[in-house]
């Protein structure tokens, strides 16, 4: 049970503003169906450029609906430039408050709000994806880039992974983007106390492994990572040998049957061992 | 809260939520309060004032052992079903150090599934064995994962979320057959479907008593005669060694008599219940558009639907039912706290479309068809009024 505040549930039982604005001067759709959130908002100006009307439609749970509804009516009247100002923090204020686990829903407007003035000045809003420039996806459930999560945690000062999922969604499934995202914050607020402590000193210095310690990293990263992975679907696989950079590996199991294990070989074996052991390693199976 | 007396709040209830807890029957409730007030003596003390309890959680014993198809002596009292679950597995491993592994299924509910997690840390193998898209479990899969490193396997009977029961005796003769211990979470299945273990290669169940109508915070674990068991509890020689911990003695009382009553009403609840369900059923799939059941319809337990309503979220279905008096649940994200929705629907490849749309509703003998006919009035405009605010419900209608 929610503890929702009377405002957030006003605004979800009574919607304002439901619907789509026509001829709108702006208009952005963002989040999808499969996060489990999504707000389309669009927006008209009047003579003045003021926002005369906003119209929005909202896939999501009750936070989500209240924080789009009552986005639409905070933005009636602003200019452009005020509507550009406006952060998630005051939808929260709008609302009087919302769960710590809701607050994404606020930024979920902001994001929209954005996006539908990003269409009014005629830009196009991306959708930040693996190839786009806005970053690289560190949360794969959500679809959440390293450059969205600097971004609200300098905001915001967010500094511990449970504000970041609060705030984005990313970490908040399958977790295995956990450690990524404590280096992104370690990165942002650490590196701070660093450089004013020792002018990066700190530095490493990269030597490259020696034959034996990649023998010994590959099977650690077989034993602790990989097996671990292919053993909740029902197989196996065992480290055979390292022939310069081509590890050699025996699938066991239902993976040793099964027959998209070339994609297994690839996606989860070799992409491990290329993140965690050396990028320049290669797969190979034998039977 | 225990309203089954008509108190104001219980009249605007219409509880549909059974597989989360049940309403304890105000008979199992008559037969647990002198143990609450004048009975309250040990039931492992000299004197009779203590030691006559004891004999009334024999009685109880025998009770729930009824209604399973086993010896009483074959049943220990436990404090819920997630403790049931935890010694059952805990036992087999601690039994068979040699075995390292452990099988269960992708639907399991958290008390095995989280357990398997914690065992893979600890070293354990943990192997899920996958569902298809009507979350059934398939036998030769089955045979080939369990092997002979096998230390148990735990299989539920019937899931939680869709109902769908699973075929757990013939999954017991495939882990004999390999020498593994087998385990079931019945927790779902006590009450609603016959349960006969004489018959069964079962050797351990768990039970809850809050599923069928008990209080909440008892469960028994059965240990087939003849299973090796290390206890989970140490400490006294209550439960004849098996569970220490002195008995929670009124709770013991109403598991045995909500027993005996499931017992009896097991006919009603596979006809009557069953009945309620498939009307709600048809009714709200023949009024709405774009939804569907989840789950093996044919093979169900008789109170549980679980429906998909594309385009929309579930949590916001549930405020709605919930203003309107209707108390149910959902595997949406939103509801649980997670961001994920239901593993169970995700196991079974629900698509996202409809795995955050998705609402359970699970019945109990308590419920009317008039309770079933309000439910369907309120709900109808509840998906129209969210699928109007959603915006993929123009492009995909």
């Amino acid at each position: 049970m929610w503890n929702y505040t009377d405002k957030v549930m006003e605004h979800f039982l009574n919607p304002k503003n439901v619907g789509e604005v026509k001829d709108p001067d702006g208009e952005a759709t963002v989040g999808n169906i499969s996060c489990g959130d999504a707000l389309k908002l669009s927006f008209k100006l009047d003579d003045e450029g003021r926002i005369a009307d906003a119209k929005f439609k909202t896939f999501g749970c009750g936070s989500a609906i209240a924080s789009s509804s009552i986005l639409t009516e905070m933005i009636k009247g602003m200019t452009i430039e005020d509507a550009t100002k406006l952060t998630n923090q005051d939808i929260v204020d709008e609302l009087g408050g919302l769960p710590d686990a809701k607050i994404h829903c606020s930024v979920m407007g902001m994001e929209a709000l954005q996006a539908a003035i990003a269409n009014f000045h005629g830009e196009e809003y991306e959708e930040p994806d693996e190839t786009d420039h806005m970053g690289r996806i560190v949360c794969h459930c959500f679809g959440v880039t390293d450059a969205k999560i600097r971004k609200l945690a300098k905001e915001n000062e967010l500094k511990t992974l449970e504000d970041i999922t609060h705030y984005c969604k990313a970490g908040g499934a399958c977790g295995r983007c956990h450690e990524e995202i404590k280096e992104i914050l370690d990165g942002i607020w650490k590196a701070d106390t660093l450089d004013k402590s020792d002018n990066g000193k700190n530095e490493k210095v990269e030597t490259p492994m020696t034959f034996t310690q990649k023998v010994i990293k590959v099977q650690t990263v077989i034993d602790s990572d990989i097996r671990p992975m292919l053993e909740q679907d029902g197989g196996s696989i065992e480290f055979v040998d390292l022939k310069d950079n081509t590890v050699v590996v025996r699938l066991k199991g239902r993976c040793a049957m099964c027959p998209s294990s070339g994609v297994t070989l690839r996606n989860t074996v070799e992409s491990k061992l290329k993140e965690f052991v050396a990028p320049e390693l290669t797969v190979e199976e034998v039977k | 809260m225990y309203l089954r007396e008509g108190s104001e709040m219980e009249k605007k209830v219409i509880y549909v939520d059974n597989n989360a807890t049940t309403a304890i029957d105000p008979e199992v409730f008559k037969a647990m309060k002198p143990f609450l007030t004048d009975f309250y003596g040990n039931p492992s003390s000299i004197h009779r004032f203590g030691g006559q309890v004891a004999e009334h959680i024999e009685n109880a014993r025998a009770q729930v052992a009824s209604l399973l198809g086993a010896d009483p002596e074959e049943i220990t009292f436990t404090s819920c079903g997630t403790e049931s679950d935890s010694a059952a597995i805990y036992s087999a491993l601690n039994n068979c150090p040699t075995r390292k592994k452990v099988v269960i299924s992708k639907v399991e509910h958290p008390a095995v599934l989280n357990l398997g997690k914690h065992l893979r840390q600890m070293g354990y193998i943990v192997t899920e064995i996958p569902v298809d898209k009507k979350g059934r479990i398939d036998l030769e899969v089955v045979n080939e994962i369990i092997d002979t490193d096998t230390a148990i396997v735990s299989i539920m009977w019937a899931n939680n979320e869709t109902g769908n029961i699973y075929p757990v005796e013939k999954i017991a003769e495939i882990a004999k057959k390999k020498g593994a211990i087998f385990h079931t979470d019945a927790v779902q299945a006590a009450g609603k479907i016959p349960i006969n273990l004489k018959k069964t290669k079962i050797d351990m169940l768990s039970l809850s008593g809050h599923k069928l109508h008990a209080p909440k915070g008892i469960g028994i674990l059965y240990l087939k005669r003849g299973v090796r068991f290390k206890p989970f509890m140490i400490g006294g020689h209550q439960e004849s060694g098996r569970r220490a911990g002195t008995e929670n003695v009124a709770s013991i009382i109403a598991f045995g008599k909500a027993c005996e009553i499931a017992g009896k009403y097991m006919d009603y609840e596979n006809r009557e219940v069953k009945e309620l369900r498939d009307y709600l059923e048809q009714e709200l799939i023949s009024r709405i558009p774009k939804c569907r059941v989840n789950g093996d319809i044919e093979n169900r337990v008789p109170n549980t639907t679980n429906i998909a309503f594309d385009y929309i979220e579930g949590e916001s279905i549930l405020l709605l039912l919930d203003r309107a008096g209707i108390a149910g649940s959902s595997g949406s994200a939103c509801t649980t706290g997670s961001l994920e929705p239901s593993h169970v629907l995700r196991a079974m490849g629900v698509p996202y479309t409809s795995a955050h749309g998705s609402l359970r509703l699970s019945l109990s003998r308590f419920n009317t068809k008039d309770e079933m006919d309000y439910i369907i009035k309120s709900l109808v405009p509840i998906i129209k009024k969210l699928r109007e605010i959603s915006p993929y419900w123009e492009e995909n209608k």
